[in-house]
């Protein structure tokens, strides 16, 4: 398992997601507390690559040994780019959920969303 | 030194291992009648080319095999099973006594009605008592599980709507509900809406109001709920949901906190599901068999399951007799082949009778009582500290606690807790349930246990505490003593191996 971590040059959202935006592309996953959460991931199925995403809607599902949950999109667009490596070793998502374990790249349909997501800092005050 | 006990030290074997080719357990007396050739008896294409693979082995390695399998488990025979929304009581052994009468165990289930009266009086009786107990005046024995009974519900709120000539297409539940809940819900084709739990632990009225509309079909709720409270707003909430032409459906898995003392007929409910294997007794945690038999209200009742078990009065004045009804043209239709698991309805009746009106209230009081007892013990013994109510309220049957500053000042986690349980000799109780509650544990002691197991209970929860504090690996590698060590359930999720070549 990673250390508690979360880096300064990501953007969060409230449902413990992170997006790397680098220009009209963004990376997706979820965050070291919403993996610990989980506990040990099981099973996820990365969304078709072309797959249209919506900020603050479900894209994707992962399981855990406790429960399935959804996950979330920070931000608008379509997938690019989906992990496929994960479907084999979900486990890469406890291990390395800044890294190897991203989710989608997406191309943004509106990158002025990302002013509401949260930095770092503003996402480990809400974490309390 | 470390000695492992005999059941981790052997491996498990399965018993066609343990086969020696020509090993039999019973070998039958020369035939004293003339032998048939095969192809007399039965026809060739319905005759099996080589002999069925069948285990070869001796009697006693039969016995032993199975004994041995069966001491591997933990079941409540060997002790407290304190898992939430599971009700894990005792089930007497007079239950058993009557379900072995040949009357009982060995009836076909093909018999001809007019040949299986007494058990057609039983299934009868036992759908007047649940009627009773429900408030509400028509029973289905049909539904073999609780999510079975939430399917029929469901089912019967869609013929319902149907009939009228409407197209709803939400169900609601709220996000302590039981897991089958919206499975049930996606598996009759509806779409799941989740409501908010305010901060008493309830149904938050406010949420509810939001998002109950004309294409609500139902509001599928357990009172008292996941957290072990009872919703007090359940007036209310029932107007709202009738208000807009919804059915509201009761999931009896709780119903052991209210027998004899609250009907959800009278709540408001229109359909309710029992557990009988939970709350009227019946060995079960091993997937079954049960029985998730339903009461429903007079709108509700021209769409039951066919057949219905009737009592009918013939018009020349003759004795009144039992029977099934097929004449219902309303009906879902079917649930399943036959008419349930009957000898679950034998313990369920025999409990019913047994303990009769009174007896029922008093089980649900004691329930209750016990609840709350083990909630007091443990927070005497200091325990409230790492693992606080998650609702500090007054509980009912069950009460869940939070393992979050357990698992921040002891480093140990809720699943680690419950693994070093089974090292006293504990079932743990139900973890990370309801899902929102950080670190969960839902404990439901139930009303047959006696107060020195719940004192025994809470002490062994403050003991794991304080070793925690000294040490926390001991928890984190437990248990030690059980028939086999901690499970690698990641990876038997990620890469199970479901079938074993022989």
């Amino acid at each position: 398992m990673a250390d508690e971590d979360y880096p300064n040059d990501l953007l969060y959202h409230p449902e413990h997601d992170w997006a790397r935006v680098d220009g009209d592309v963004a990376t997706f996953g979820i965050t070291w507390y919403a993996q610990d959460q989980l506990g040990e991931v099981v099973f996820y199925e990365p969304p078709e690559v072309g797959a249209t995403v919506s900020k603050d809607q479900a894209y994707s599902e992962v399981e855990s040994v406790k429960a399935v949950s959804e996950v979330i999109a920070p931000l608008s667009g379509e997938v690019v780019e989906a992990n496929s490596g994960l479907g084999d070793s979900p486990e890469t998502i406890n291990q390395d959920p800044y890294g190897d374990g991203w989710m989608v790249r997406v191309r943004l349909s509106d990158p002025s969303e990302r002013d509401s997501l949260m930095d770092a800092e503003a996402y480990r005050a809400s974490l309390g | 030194m470390n000695v492992e006990p005999p059941l981790q030290r052997e491996r498990a074997v399965t018993i066609f291992e343990r086969s020696q080719p020509g090993r039999r357990a019973f070998v039958a007396p020369p035939l004293d009648v003339p032998e048939r050739p095969l192809d007399e008896l039965i026809p060739a294409a319905l005759q099996r080319p080589r002999p069925a693979r069948l285990p070869e082995v001796s009697e006693p390695e039969i016995v032993r095999h199975y004994t041995r399998i069966s001491k591997r488990n933990f079941d409540l025979d060997s002790g407290f099973y304190p898992l939430g929304s599971c009700t894990m009581k005792h089930n007497p052994r007079l239950h058993e006594r009557v379900a072995a009468l040949p009357g009982n165990a060995r009836l076909h289930p093909l018999q001809d009605p007019r040949r299986a009266q007494g058990a057609l009086e039983l299934m009868w009786r036992l759908q007047e008592a649940l009627a009773e107990i429900a408030g509400l005046p028509h029973v289905s024995l049909q539904p073999s599980a609780g999510s079975h009974g939430e399917l029929a519900g469901v089912l019967l709120t869609r013929a319902y709507h149907v009939d009228r000539g409407e197209h709803r297409t939400k169900v609601l539940a709220p996000d302590t509900a039981h897991g089958t809940n919206p499975a049930t819900v996606t598996m009759a084709g509806y779409e799941l809406v989740k409501l908010a739990t305010a901060d008493d632990g309830g149904v938050d009225l406010d949420d509810l109001r939001a998002k109950v509309g004309d294409d609500v079909a139902c509001l599928m709720l357990t009172n008292p709920n996941t957290l072990g409270l009872f919703d007090r707003n359940i007036e209310e909430i029932a107007r709202l949901v009738h208000g807009v032409g919804a059915t509201l459906y009761y999931d009896g898995a709780n119903l052991n906190a209210v027998t004899g003392i609250s009907r959800p007929g009278d709540m408001g409910f229109d359909i309710v599901h029992f557990n009988l294997h939970k709350t009227f007794t019946q060995p079960h945690g091993g997937g079954g068999p049960g029985a998730g038999p339903i009461a429903v209200s007079d709108r509700i009742e021209p769409f039951l399951p066919r057949p219905q078990v009737v009592r009918r009065e013939p018009d020349n004045g003759g004795e009144p007799f039992f029977d099934l009804d097929f004449e219902r043209p309303k009906s879902i239709g079917r649930l399943r082949g036959f008419q349930g698991n009957y000898g679950v309805f034998v313990r369920s009746y025999a409990y019913i009778r047994s303990l009769g009106a009174d007896g029922l209230r008093e089980m649900s009081e004691i329930a209750v009582l016990n609840a709350n007892y083990l909630l007091a013990r443990l927070r005497e013994a200091g325990v409230a500290e790492y693992l606080p109510v998650a609702y500090d309220r007054l509980c009912m049957h069950e009460f869940v606690l939070s393992g979050a500053p357990m698992k921040r000042e002891l480093r140990i986690r809720t699943l680690d807790l419950a693994k070093r349980l089974l090292d006293h000799g504990f079932h743990p109780p139900t973890v990370y349930f309801p899902l929102l509650v950080d670190e969960a544990l839902l404990v439901e002691p139930t009303e047959t246990e006696t107060r020195e197991t719940l004192d025994a209970f809470a002490d062994a929860i403050a003991e794991i505490l304080r070793e925690a504090a000294e040490d926390p690996e001991i928890a984190r590698q437990a248990p030690y003593t059980t028939p086999v060590r901690r499970l690698d359930e990641a990876t038997a999720a990620r890469r199970p191996v479901i079938r074993q070549v022989l």
